[in-house]
Order: C-alpha cells, then sequence, then structure tokens
C-alpha cells in the first residue's frame, strides 16, 4: 500500500468499494459541508469534493476536503486543469497532502463558457493525462516537474481520474483510459451509468486491455430525481446517455413518486454493474440529494460498509 | 492568414469623436483577404461614416488609403509626406499593423477599427476558421495534421475529454471536435497507434507565455 | 406603353445587378439619395447564373450597415422582374416611391 488511503486500503483487501460525492457550497459556510458529511459519514468509504463543477464558483474543493476530513471521512479532492497551471497544481498537491488528504482525482474539467464566468480566461497548461503523471512524478520519483527534487516530504496521494465511456468516439475510450493508467491512475470513477449495455462493452473493451487489473474501476451512478431531470440530463449535459424506455419508466409513475422510483433504479443499476467482471465499486453521484445515499447504499446491500 | 473583424460602427464613431481629419489606412494584406480591412472594406467604413457625421449635420475629411503591407516599414513610410496632415490615423490592419504604424509614428494617434481574432484559414467564400494559436513549438505531425492547442477548446493534449458527443465539442455544436478529427485522421492513415503515445506536457515558454517572441536571422540583417 | 413612373427616381444602368456593390449603395446615400432600389432578373433567369441572387445578398448586407448608421433599412430594396414587364417596373417605382415619401429624406445632406 502506497498512501493511507481508506479506498486504496479496501481495494486491497479486495472489497467492493462505495464512494458519493459532495458538492461544496457557493458561500463561506462550512456548516453546509459538515452537513453533507454527516449524511455521508459511515456510508461509503470515500467522498469526492468537486472542483467548481460546471465552472461555477464555490467554496474551494481542498477546504471543503479539510473539513469533511476533520469529521473523520477519507476525502478524495478533485482537482481541474482549467483554473490552475503546473505552479498552482503542484504547489496545492504539496499542500493536500500536508493537510492528510488520501486520495486525488484528476480531470480536465468543464469548460467556463457553461459556468458564471464565461468571460474567464481558462489555463489547460496541463491535461488531466498529464496530471496524472505529475502526481505520479512527485509521489513515486520525488521529482517536480522542472525536475529539481522534492525535499520534506514527498506527497502520498492515491490516485484516481474520471472517464466517460459514453463519450465519442466510443472505440478509443478504453484506449484512452489505457493512456491514464500508463501515466499512473490508480483508480477510475466513470460518468454516471445509464446505459448498461454500452458501459458492458466498454468494460469488455477495458477487460481485453487488461486495464481492470491495474486500476481500480468504480461504476459512476447518479440517481434520477425525476422524468424532467432525466431528459434535462440527456438534451444538456456533454456526454449522458440515457436511454428513453428509463424516462419513460419515470414518466410512467406520478410525479410525486417520480424519486422513488428514480432510486429504485439507481438501485437496479448498482446491483447490475456490481456484477460485471472488472467492476470494483461504485460511485453515487447523488447530486444535491446526499440525504437519500445511505439509503440508496442500504437497497444495494452494500450496508454496513467494511472497516 | 490573420483573420479579423471589423469593430461596430458604433465603437468606431465613438472613437473618432474628436476629430474631423482621419487617415483611414487599410491594408492588402491577410485582412484583405478576409474581408475586414482591405481598399474595400476602407471605402465602405470611410463612406458610413460620412453618411453618419453629415446626419448629425456635421463633417469628417477622410483620406482613404491602403499599404500593400502595415506590417512592414518601406511600406508605412509612404504615409509619411501626408500623415501630419490628418489629426488621427484609423487602421483597419490587423492588430500587428494597427501596432506597427502606431510604433512608426509615437505621436500619432492611432485607432483600431479591427478586432483580430485568429489565425485561420477560410473554409469557403465568406467562412474563416481558426488553425494556429502561434505556440511556436508544432506537433502537428503527432496529431494527424489537426492542432489541439488551437481546435479544442481546452487545448488538451491527451484527449477527447468527456465532452465530446457525435463528433462535435461540447462548449460549440458548430465546431467539429478536434480529438474527434485526429482520431479519425489517425484512422484513415493508419497510424492509430500515434494516438497511443501520451503526449508529454508541453513547453510553453515557446509560445506567448514565454514574453513576447522575436525571430531574427541574422544572414539578412542590413546591419 | 407609354407607361409613367415618378420623376424623382434616377437610374443608374448596370450591364447585371451582380455588378452592384455595396458601396455603390452606400454612395448613393452618402451622397444624400433617399432610398436605393435594385431591379434584377426573375430569380433563376440571370444571365450570369447568379448575378441578381448575390445582388440579393449584397442589398441585405447594406440593409445591416444603414441598421448600424440608424437610417432605415427600408431604404434599401431589390426587386426581380423581367424586362417584358414595364407594368411591374413602374409599379415597383411607384411603391417604391410611396415607402421613401412615408419615411421622409434621410438626416444626410449630400
Amino acid at each position: 500500500m502506497k498512501t493511507k488511503s481508506n479506498i486504496e486500503r479496501l481495494l486491497e483487501a479486495g472489497k467492493f468499494v462505495v464512494t458519493s460525492e459532495c458538492g461544496p457550497p457557493r458561500g463561506a459556510d462550512a456548516e453546509v459541508i459538515r452537513k453533507k458529511g454527516a449524511l455521508l459519514k459511515g456510508v461509503v468509504d470515500a467522498v469526492n469534493v468537486t472542483d467548481n463543477q460546471t465552472s461555477i464558483v464555490r467554496m474551494s474543493s481542498l477546504s471543503a476536503c479539510l473539513i469533511l476530513k476533520e469529521m473523520g471521512i477519507d476525502p478524495i479532492w478533485q482537482v481541474v486543469c482549467r483554473d490552475r497551471n503546473r505552479i498552482a497544481i503542484q504547489s496545492d498537491i504539496l499542500g493536500a497532502a500536508a493537510l492528510g488528504i488520501n486520495n486525488i482525482l484528476c480531470l480536465s474539467g468543464d469548460h467556463q463558457s457553461f459556468g458564471d464566468n464565461p468571460k474567464a480566461k481558462n489555463v489547460y497548461d496541463i491535461d488531466s493525462t498529464q496530471l496524472i503523471g505529475a502526481v505520479k512524478q512527485l509521489r513515486d520519483d520525488g521529482k517536480f516537474l522542472g525536475g529539481d527534487d522534492v525535499k520534506e516530504g514527498r506527497p502520498n496521494l492515491f490516485i484516481g481520474a474520471a472517464e466517460n465511456p459514453f463519450g465519442d468516439p466510443f472505440e478509443i475510450r478504453a484506449m484512452r483510459l489505457g493512456k491514464k493508467v500508463r501515466a499512473g491512475c490508480e483508480f477510475i470513477q466513470t460518468q454516471g451509468i445509464y446505459n448498461l449495455e454500452k458501459f458492458a462493452k466498454w468494460m469488455e473493451m477495458v477487460r481485453d486491455l487488461g486495464l481492470h487489473e491495474k486500476c481500480a474501476i468504480l461504476a459512476g451512478v447518479i440517481p434520477l430525481k425525476s422524468a424532467g431531470m432525466a431528459k434535462y440530463m440527456k438534451s444538456s449535459v456533454p456526454g449522458m446517455d440515457i436511454p428513453d424506455e428509463l424516462i419513460d419508466r419515470l414518466k410512467g409513475v406520478p410525479k410525486e413518486k417520480q424519486g422513488e422510483e428514480g432510486i429504485k433504479i439507481c438501485v437496479e443499476q448498482i446491483q447490475r454493474v456490481k456484477e460485471i467482471p472488472g467492476v470494483r465499486g461504485v460511485h453515487v453521484m447523488a447530486i444535491e440529494w446526499e440525504e437519500k445515499v445511505a439509503e440508496i447504499v442500504k437497497a444495494a446491500g452494500l450496508s454496513p460498509r467494511p472497516e | 492568414m490573420i483573420v479579423g473583424n471589423r469593430k461596430s460602427l458604433e465603437e468606431i464613431l465613438e472613437l473618432v469623436k474628436p476629430y474631423k481629419k482621419i487617415l483611414l489606412l487599410g491594408c492588402r494584406e491577410c485582412i484583405t483577404v478576409c474581408a475586414a480591412g482591405g481598399e474595400r472594406e476602407v471605402g465602405v467604413l470611410a463612406s458610413e461614416l460620412k453618411i453618419a457625421r453629415k446626419k448629425e449635420g456635421g463633417d469628417i475629411e477622410i483620406k482613404e488609403f491602403t499599404l500593400e503591407r502595415q506590417c512592414d516599414v518601406e511600406y508605412i513610410d509612404q504615409i509619411k509626406p501626408f500623415i501630419d496632415e490628418y489629426e488621427a490615423v484609423v487602421s483597419m490592419a490587423c492588430g500587428a499593423g494597427i501596432n506597427y504604424t502606431a510604433d512608426c509614428f509615437p505621436k500619432k494617434i492611432v485607432l483600431p477599427a479591427i478586432n483580430t481574432t485568429f489565425m485561420g484559414v477560410s473554409t469557403e467564400q465568406g467562412v474563416w476558421s481558426e488553425r494556429c494559436q502561434g505556440c511556436g513549438e508544432c506537433i502537428l505531425h503527432l496529431t494527424g495534421g489537426v492542432c489541439p492547442v488551437a481546435r479544442c477548446a481546452k487545448s488538451i493534449f491527451n484527449g477527447p475529454c468527456g465532452g465530446s458527443a457525435n463528433g462535435v465539442c461540447e462548449v460549440n455544436k458548430d465546431t467539429d471536435c478536434a480529438w474527434q478529427l485526429i482520431i479519425d485522421r489517425l484512422k484513415g492513415q493508419g497510424k492509430l497507434e500515434n494516438y497511443e503515445k501520451i503526449i508529454d506536457i508541453k513547453d510553453w515558454s515557446s509560445a506567448r507565455d514565454g514574453g513576447p517572441r522575436t525571430r531574427i536571422r541574422e544572414d539578412l540583417r542590413l546591419n | 406603353m407609354r407607361l409613367s413612373y415618378p420623376t424623382n427616381i434616377k437610374i443608374v444602368k448596370v450591364p447585371c445587378t451582380g455588378r452592384v456593390d455595396v458601396l455603390t449603395m452606400l454612395k448613393a446615400f452618402e451622397a444624400g439619395a433617399d432610398g436605393v432600389c435594385v431591379a434584377g432578373c426573375l430569380e433563376g433567369e440571370c444571365h450570369f447564373l447568379k448575378g441578381n441572387l448575390r445582388a440579393r445578398k449584397r442589398v441585405m448586407y447594406l440593409k445591416q450597415l444603414l441598421q448600424e448608421l440608424g437610417i432605415e433599412p427600408e431604404r434599401a430594396a431589390i426587386y426581380n422582374l423581367s424586362s417584358a414587364q414595364g407594368q411591374r417596373f413602374a409599379q415597383i417605382a411607384q411603391d417604391m416611391t410611396d415607402i421613401i415619401r412615408a419615411l421622409g429624406p434621410t438626416p444626410v445632406k449630400g
């Protein structure tokens, strides 16, 4: 084991891991994070903290991680390449490790045109694959990107990334994961899965390349609150593949029952992805619906979590 | 070519508000080819300015002049004999030309009439599209001749990101995903193995990030 | 036919409306004209294939320039008619004059 990460430990022990996420507030109130944290503590093995997701300004991911850490949760610090150059990113990596953060999720980040500051300049000094390599280099080789030695403590982070099995072109999606794995990625959380058939096909490609043995694949699921949310995500969220029969199934129940049905669907999806060879965990993204995570995890038969 | 867009009439009118006698200076290079600041556009803008002034009961004297290039001192020198007759120069060259005209006549007020946008190509008559950002270290041999720096909204080197759908960029449905183009190109050339290589972190010091750039060919210098 | 049309119209002959440039029309306004009307051949019957279609696009572009100048875009127009339609020409001349008269003179003094 390279790090003190809870999920690295559980994965090494062969356990099926469960992660979830927590979006920081659009303000400075730490209580918001603590409340969300309280809903997830003990329910999942680690909690992602998003980094200005959809390019909307929020409390810093690292600060929110620390708040969760102080509550005894193992946070997964998300870092996007959109807002910071290699100087800031390396510095933050050292800072995060110093604060006891054990996991990093390397992302390119949504383009700023989607957010509340579309007039911003983006950075993209490095991309997500290169960021993975940078973390690995700092941790394993003790070398900064500029070539100097890391003195006084290497950052011991468990390295993760995201991959969208539904993005185009589909045929290279597994190959692209291969590049991330070669760069040093140790776990992957996928984009929310609704099209199980396509995901299974992607996993087949992943297994053909042997990537599931070098990198833990955590399948992403997002519970749908309503048919409206499903339709919105299908049409407006890039790279989201929601089959029509799922939307029809939600439409088929009265509005006030759609949330319940959405949770039922999510639980079924977890049970099905769990059976796919190579899937070593699930990542439950209950967007502003953290109170339902415990229910979903329990219904999926994944409670209680291993010590 | 360098592509630009003329500023709105309203903005240009505001810039020339204090002046009654201006030199409207076009350029016959790229900005002519992209139909933003050549002889013809100089004529149109001059006419528009005169109409606008007349509407307010005023007047403006405009000398229309289009240089072969506004980025070469030999050509800029051509306006030397008469530039002082005008209160201001309104340049319709690209940003480089506007800068250089101002550099050559530091006492003169030089006003921009063009917003310079990108280095690109004409994909069909009347349509221009970005191709190069002048990063100073070309990697087109790795990417099938499609530049991820200029043509990917995130300039990522190991794409595509998760937002590529049906060959289109998540940022704008009218923009092709550069990485889809790269993969299609490599596949067509039987060179998909190129895609397998992780492209290393870029040295941006050769780009604008390293500071303003200069190129010198000693053998061509006169002194 | 001895048709009459308003005398305030000045005819500028061109070999094809494809020859009509934005600047040509803009110069008319600059010189104080209150309107510009392009009379092109029927669509699909241009001797040079697309002259009249190009002219239409240029008139549309001119309308944008007029808009920017705060001059009513209705002052620029393009009609399509054949040389055998004298009656229609007289009617268009009358219609255009009526439109311009209703708008009044442009604030541009030639």
